[in-house]
């Protein structure tokens, strides 16, 4: 129940606020939702499973933003920043598509 | 990566520990209920950290959704066209500016010509009588008991006046003398003057330089002399303003038209 009222609480803020990204973060800032999306599902999941942990949420959640982060980084310096971050969508994209089929066969048994 | 690998992420932890027993959806409406442990906390912060970074990533990303994935020679050719356009823009606030400026100019001087235009227009109507007129001037009106004040006596006052310069002449307040201006004498008494008839006492008004003018009708054997002579008298006033407010229709040339210039 806080993990949804802080999601709500966070595109309350966003709404209200409408900050404007500050430059450096800009191309890192998709890769890290979207990763942070694919932790989301994964521990919405492992809820659902019966194994969800605090911590390893956590720990997820932090590590696969800066991973994401990472790569999109190296991308960059080595000259190939699209590609990789395409990469780096795809794979989460269909992590994404994989926990929400698990979620979706114990929310709907289907 | 499908389904049945072993979960990634969060859920690497791999131990499937959970009770079967309890459904999957029970456990979620259970803890959507409840406010759940301080663990959640984390979740919760970390929730909404991901909630705020989505909603400002996606505002951000619809304000400038055109450049954003563009690639690099498309972003040249994008600036290359937008320094055309903007070069374009110079050329023409150029032109503009020289058309601005030439009216300006061009409008100055027409300015300059009507203001000159009007400016005669307004001495030619005083001069042609087609126009009020006022200034310093004299007024000079002639007692006549005997009546022998005739046309002669007037057109020599109006010469007189004409030689000391005057610029507008009117009598009795109701004739502007002009260059057609003729008087004759009336058998019954009298003088006509444009096809008016006038009475003595008659009062001529003139704009002109005063102490001129009146020095004009004053000198010796002048008009003032040959009025008393015949019996009448003749009272020279100057004055600061003289309103001749008579005019004159204008008249059309019948026949004289201007000589081409050469």
């Amino acid at each position: 129940m806080i993990a949804g009222l802080g999601l709500v609480l966070g595109v309350l803020l966003g709404l209200i606020l409408q900050p404007s990204v500050p430059v450096w973060l800009q191309p890192y800032l998709p890769i890290a939702v979207v990763a942070a999306l694919d932790a989301v599902f994964g521990a919405l999941r492992a809820f659902l499973d019966g194994i969800f942990d605090d911590k390893v949420f956590v720990v997820s959640f932090v590590s696969n933003v800066l991973i994401a982060g990472m790569i999109v980084y190296l991308g960059d310096q080595l000259g190939v920043g699209g590609q990789l971050s395409t990469g780096v969508i795809v794979v989460l994209g269909i992590r994404i598509f994989s926990n929400v089929a698990a979620i979706r066969r114990h929310l709907f048994h289907a | 990566m499908s389904d049945h690998d072993p979960l990634p992420g969060p859920t690497s932890d791999g131990t499937a520990s959970a009770d079967p027993a309890v459904d999957g959806r029970a456990r979620l409406v259970t803890a959507l209920r409840r406010p759940g442990s301080r663990g959640q906390l984390g979740a919760g912060v970390l929730l909404a950290v991901l909630g705020f970074a989505a909603v400002v990533q996606v505002q951000s990303n619809s304000q400038d959704a055109a450049y954003v994935g563009a690639r690099q020679d498309e972003l040249i050719a994008l600036i290359n066209s937008l320094s055309l356009a903007s070069q374009r823009a110079e050329n023409e606030i150029a032109r503009l500016a020289e058309t601005r400026s030439s009216l300006l100019t061009d409008t100055e001087a027409r300015r300059t010509a009507l203001e000159r235009a009007r400016q005669l227009a307004d001495e030619r109507g005083i001069l042609a009588g087609t126009l009020a007129a006022t200034g310093p001037g004299v007024s000079v009106s002639i007692e006549d008991e005997s009546g022998a004040v005739g046309a002669s006596n007037l057109i020599n006052g109006i010469q007189e006046l004409r030689d000391a310069g005057a610029e507008a002449i009117e009598i009795n307040d109701s004739v502007r003398v002009v260059a057609q201006t003729s008087v004759r004498d009336l058998q019954e008494g009298g003088i006509m003057i444009d096809g008016t008839r006038l009475m003595a006492p008659y009062l001529i008004e003139a704009i002109g330089s005063a102490p001129t003018l009146s020095s004009g009708l004053q000198f010796a054997r002048g008009f003032s002399y040959a009025v008393e002579r015949v019996g009448g008298t003749v009272d020279i006033e100057q004055m600061e303003t003289v309103e001749i407010a008579s005019v004159r229709e204008p008249t059309s040339t019948e026949y004289a038209e201007p000589a081409p210039s050469e």
